[in-house]
């Protein structure tokens, strides 16, 4: 089936197909909306104002989309050399440990301008870190990575309760989180960044950290694409065994490709510990680098498609909050279900409609573009 | 036929009533992640504001939280929409309320096991370390291996408490007594993981532990199947949780965070609600153990008068139960 939609011009096999897609869940989600015995229009109108209507919500939205960039993007890279990333959540969780780490210890001392690259580069060191032992396993003993990294997952949470419990708790508090960084240490956020260049935004808690994602698309596909490293990453990834025959060290490939993934995973930690909460605290991942491999794989491993992945994902959590908070018969688990559906359709079923698209494309188009079904 | 015309009358009452105080109190819950149907903790709280909403008529806005960054924004979103009263469920809100209550002075702000110091908003803190004591005294009591278990949720300071006050309960009946921890996990969904709680409570029987103590939220129905399964012992928390298993629940640990939740919505209502630390123990009535037709079988005349005499002296102040959060240990 994905070579018939190969016959289909552009346009149509990344424009069209994804919106009949959505369209197919969101006609589904309807008809359960209905049976709940809500009207399913007022519900899709809720989730698209709440998500995009207004200043706060684009807000969310946006943070929403920084943090799935981030852990698409990880997978992204992961995937073209062959390699599954599972464990984005650990890595990111990482991330977020050494940034906090870097705040507690400087924040009296630094300015935000020594700070922010420090934090910068504490994330993405603790983040390639935690990524770089299951890439060795894999590389040099041959332990699954897929298995690896899921460990690792858990391993992860498992040091973050010991160090937020005994270690880095802000004393007297009941709750496990460390005392908020000073000034110095918080990430501007998008509002202010806008106010100080005069445009008023509602606040929200995007922050400038959406900016170093998009960079981090550009570079990531500069890096796959444009590179000779990246020509060795794409060569592991199709065919190993020739990638030797061509010169390249499979070996290298997969631990450096790892450090980069575990490190675009670990800017989340940025976003979220020094860009939005200001402290340490437990749980500030809830699923990110999970979702990052439905973002991945419905961006079909390309930059550019995992920022628009991104954004959908943003829409449906922050629409789906809204929708849960306005429609108090829509509870969170039906918005776990429409989020569902929109992924279901989109990402697994993506080509389900791409032969009956063809076939209505061909009725209608072949007297106009006759030459376009023959390669 | 009668009771359809009742049920008319009541639902004719009910929408009066809802139209003539409509306009004076507009109260807001935020759940935490567990949810509201967790069968523990959050559950208890919408027992408590579903209870205000049935006597009063007052409607209540709600939301339940999916990860840390929706809190912030949940409270503040229900304060903009013009909530008079607005109730933060469990500790981890306290940050988000702290800031929110500061950007909405005139807005009322609660927290249930959070500790904030605003002049808006009202802390509800429990003594969980007191009734913790008392079923660990029970299943001392009723031990007859010489080792009682506590399965908890996550390793934090708030479930440490409990494992404190269980395990000072268990070691005031005899000195002797083993006592076993065991944690369902490091994420948030230990919280939520029966079959993990069953796993857990089976490994501690083949310890030789005969009674366990659960304070792991949804966990705990996983613990007590397996207690029931095994015929042996099982202690409920927060909620009144005998009814699962007449017959092997040996009693709940009552954490009445209903009570809390309905008490600072009725105080709001009536012009009565203070900002400020309100602590819930034994003696304000916000902790106890549970006694019913369930469990009265399990309980002899014996074992119900030495809770009761340590209750009495808990209230009086002649026995000091050791709080963990007081010097984090448990020395």
């Amino acid at each position: 089936m994905n070579t018939d939609s190969r016959s289909l011009p552009r346009w149509i096999d990344i424009g069209l197909i994804p919106v009949i897609n959505i369209a197919l869940a969101l006609i589904v989600s309807g008809l359960i909306i209905t049976v709940i015995g809500e009207d399913p229009l007022v519900a899709v109108t809720v989730m698209v104002k709440g998500a995009l209507g207004y200043q706060e919500g684009i807000g969310y939205t946006l943070y929403y989309a920084t943090n799935f960039i981030f852990t698409g993007l990880a997978v992204a890279v992961a995937f073209h050399a062959g390699l599954f990333n599972i464990g984005g959540e650990g890595q990111a969780y990482m991330g977020g440990l050494g940034v906090g780490l870097v705040m507690l210890g400087f924040d009296a001392a630094l300015p935000i301008a020594l700070l922010l690259p420090l934090g910068l580069l504490a994330s993405a060191i603790f983040g390639a870190a935690w990524a770089a032992v299951p890439a060795y396993l894999q590389a040099y003993r041959g332990s699954h990575i897929v298995i690896t990294t899921i460990m690792f997952n858990f391993i992860a949470a498992a040091l973050m309760v010991y160090l937020m419990v005994n270690v880095l708790i802000q004393p007297g508090q009941m709750s496990p989180q460390s005392r908020e960084f000073s000034m110095s240490g918080h990430l501007p956020f998008m509002h202010e960044a806008l106010a100080w260049i005069g445009i008023p935004f509602a606040r929200s808690p995007l922050n400038v950290s959406i900016v170093w994602a998009l960079l981090c698309c550009l570079g990531l596909g500069a890096y796959i694409w444009r590179t000779r490293w990246g020509y060795e990453l794409r060569a592991v990834g199709h065919n190993e065994r020739a990638a030797v025959y061509a010169g390249v060290n499979p070996r290298r490939v997969i631990v450096v490709t790892m450090c980069i993934s575990g490190g675009l995973a670990g800017f989340v930690g940025l976003n979220e510990v020094m860009g939005v909460h200001h402290r340490l605290l437990l749980d500030f991942t809830a699923g990110y680098g999970f979702t990052g491999i439905a973002v991945s794989l419905m961006g079909r491993n390309h930059p550019i498609g995992v920022v628009l992945a991104s954004l959908l994902f943003g829409v449906l959590y922050q629409g789906g909050a809204e929708l849960a908070f306005e429609v108090p018969a829509i509870t969170r688990e039906m918005v776990v279900t429409i989020q569902g559906l929109v992924i279901l359709f989109s990402g697994a079923l993506a080509y389900m409609t791409a032969p009956w698209v063809e076939r209505v494309y061909h009725a209608v188009k072949p007297r106009r573009a006759p030459a376009a079904s023959e390669a | 036929m009668k009771s359809v015309s009742t049920l008319l009358a009541s639902a004719i009452l009910l929408t009066v009533s809802t139209a003539v105080s409509a306009a004076d109190l507009k109260p807001a819950v935020v759940f935490d992640m567990g949810g509201k149907f967790d069968k523990s903790f959050n559950q208890g709280v919408n027992d408590g504001v579903m209870k205000f909403n049935k006597e009063t008529g007052l409607k209540y806005r709600e939301f339940e939280i999916t990860n840390p960054t929706q809190r912030e924004q949940a409270i503040r979103k229900m304060a903009q929409r013009g909530s008079d009263i607005i109730l933060g469920v469990g500790f981890a809100q306290s940050s988000a309320i702290e800031k929110v209550a500061k950007e909405f002075p005139n807005t009322k702000f609660a927290i249930i096991d959070g500790y904030v110091v605003a002049p808006n908003v009202q802390s509800l803190l429990f003594k969980e370390h007191e009734g913790s004591f008392l079923v660990g005294m029970l299943a001392a009591m009723a031990s007859k291996s010489g080792k009682v278990g506590f399965i908890g949720g996550m390793d934090i300071p708030l479930i440490r408490r409990f494992a404190c006050g269980y395990e000072k309960g268990a070691k005031h009946v005899s000195s002797k007594i083993g006592v076993i921890q065991n944690m369902t996990g490091t994420t948030p969904a230990a919280w939520s993981d029966p079959g993990r709680g069953a796993e857990l409570t089976r490994g501690q029987f083949d310890q030789g532990v005969d009674v366990v103590y659960a304070a792991a939220g949804y966990t705990g129905v996983g613990v007590y199947q397996a207690a029931k399964d095994a015929g042996k012992l099982a202690i409920g928390v927060d909620s009144n949780q005998n009814y699962l298993h007449p017959g092997t629940m040996l009693t709940s640990m009552l954490k009445r965070v209903d009570v809390a939740a309905y008490t600072t919505f009725m105080e709001a209502k009536n012009g009565t609600w203070k900002a400020g630390i309100k602590v819930f123990g034994l003696k304000e009535g916000g902790i106890d153990w549970a006694l019913d037709e369930h469990n009265q079988d399990l309980i002899s005349g014996d074992m119900k008068a030495k809770i009761e005499a340590a209750k009495s002296a808990i209230i009086a102040g002649e026995i000091k139960v050791h709080d963990y959060m007081s010097d984090k240990s448990c020395k």
